[in-house]
C-alpha cells in the first residue's frame, strides 16, 4: 500500500475547494478529511477567503477555538437562515429570565416562610438553621438586537444587551439548542433547507 | 447643480452605483455605514447578499439584523463570537437553576420543620397545663 496517498491525503477544505492540500495548509489542523460538512457549512456562510483572514488574525493557539465556534455558527446559520445563532440567543435568554422570576418567586417564598412559620429561633429548639434567601449572582442583561429599530422575532420592542460582552469560556460546545418546534417559536422564522 | 442621488451604505462601502433594485439598500441605510462594514469583513458582501437574496422579502430585515449582530459579536470576540455567548447563557441557566434547587430545598425544609412544629405544640400546652397542677397554679378562681 502506497503510504504518499495517506500522507498527501488533503483535508475536507482542500478538497471542497478541489485543491491541492499543500503542507502548512492553514485548514487542514482543523477541518480533517472525515468531516466534510464542517467545511461546507463554513464556506457556504463565511467563505474560504473570510475563514482564512480570520484565523490569520488569530495565533494559532487560539484557531481551533475560533473555527469550532465558527462551524458551530454556520451550522446554526443553515439550520436557521434567518436568525442563525441569534435565535439560539433569544431562546436561552427567554429562559433565563423565565428562571430568574422563578427565583424571585421562590426567595419571597422563604422569606414569607421565614417571617410566618418561624416565630423565633428560641421557639422551636434545635432549629438554627439561618434563613438566607439565595440570590442570582450575576443577572444576565439581555442583548441588544436590530440594527435598524427592529425587535428580533416577535419580541416587541427587543431586548437590550447593556453589559459588556462577557469573557470567552473554554467551550464545550453544547448541542444547537434548538429543535424543530424551536423555529416556531419565530413567526415565519427559521425553516429547515 | 447635479443632484447627488443617495446610495445604500452597501454601496458606498463597495464603491458602486446603488441600483434602484439594490439587494442591500433596504436593509443597510446609509445613515450607518458601520452596519454594513461589520457584515462585509465577517461574510463578505457576496455571501450577505446571497443569504438575503434566498429568503423571502418579509424575512429579510431579519436576516440583515442578526447578521450585524453576529459579525458585531465576532469582531468583539474573533475566537468565539456568538458561540460564547452562548455557552455563557447556558451556564447563567445552570446557575440559577442551582440556586432555584437550593432555595426550593430550603423551603421544603422550613415547610416540612412547620409541620412538625404543629404537631408537637399541642403537647407542650398539655405538659404546662398539668405541670401548673402539680404546682398548684390555676387559672381558676
Amino acid at each position: 500500500m502506497s503510504s504518499s496517498s495517506s500522507y498527501n491525503s488533503p483535508c475536507a477544505a482542500c478538497k471542497f475547494l478541489r485543491r491541492k492540500c499543500m503542507p502548512g495548509c492553514i485548514f487542514s489542523p482543523y477541518f480533517p478529511p472525515e468531516e466534510p460538512q464542517k467545511f461546507a457549512n463554513v464556506h457556504k456562510i463565511f467563505g474560504a477567503s473570510n475563514v482564512t483572514k480570520l484565523l490569520n488574525e488569530l495565533p494559532p493557539h487560539q484557531r481551533e477555538d475560533a473555527v469550532n465556534s465558527l462551524a458551530y455558527e454556520a451550522e446554526a446559520r443553515v439550520r436557521d437562515p434567518v436568525y442563525g445563532c441569534v435565535g439560539a440567543i433569544s431562546f436561552l435568554q427567554r429562559q433565563v429570565q423565565r428562571l430568574q422570576k422563578e427565583l424571585d418567586t421562590a426567595n419571597a417564598d422563604l422569606v414569607r416562610y421565614a417571617c410566618n412559620e418561624i416565630p423565633s429561633s428560641a421557639a422551636i429548639p434545635g432549629s438554627n438553621n439561618p434563613v438566607q434567601p439565595a440570590t442570582l449572582r450575576q443577572r444576565v442583561a439581555p442583548l441588544e438586537f436590530g440594527g435598524v429599530g427592529r425587535p428580533i422575532g416577535n419580541e416587541v420592542g427587543g431586548a437590550f444587551y447593556q453589559a459588556p460582552l462577557p469573557p470567552p469560556y473554554p467551550l464545550p460546545y453544547p448541542p444547537l439548542p434548538w429543535s424543530d418546534s424551536f423555529g416556531g417559536d419565530f413567526n415565519g422564522g427559521g425553516g429547515n433547507i | 447643480m447635479s443632484t447627488i442621488s443617495s446610495r445604500c451604505a452597501a454601496c458606498k462601502y463597495l464603491r458602486r452605483r446603488c441600483p434602484p433594485d439594490c439587494i442591500f439598500s433596504p436593509y443597510f441605510p446609509s445613515n450607518d455605514p458601520q452596519r454594513f462594514a461589520c457584515v462585509h469583513r465577517i461574510y463578505g458582501a457576496s455571501n450577505v447578499g446571497k443569504m438575503i437574496q434566498q429568503t423571502p422579502t418579509q424575512m429579510r430585515a431579519q436576516v440583515a439584523d442578526s447578521l450585524y449582530f453576529e459579525s458585531r459579536c465576532r469582531i468583539q470576540d474573533p475566537v468565539y463570537g456568538c458561540a460564547g455567548i452562548i455557552s455563557w447563557l447556558h451556564l447563567q441557566i445552570h446557575n440559577v437553576e442551582s440556586e432555584l434547587a437550593k432555595v426550593k430545598a430550603q423551603i421544603a425544609f422550613l415547610n416540612s420543620d412547620a409541620n412538625r412544629e404543629l404537631s408537637f405544640r399541642p403537647q407542650i400546652e398539655g405538659d404546662s397545663s398539668f405541670n401548673n397542677l402539680r404546682t398548684g397554679e390555676s387559672s381558676v378562681g
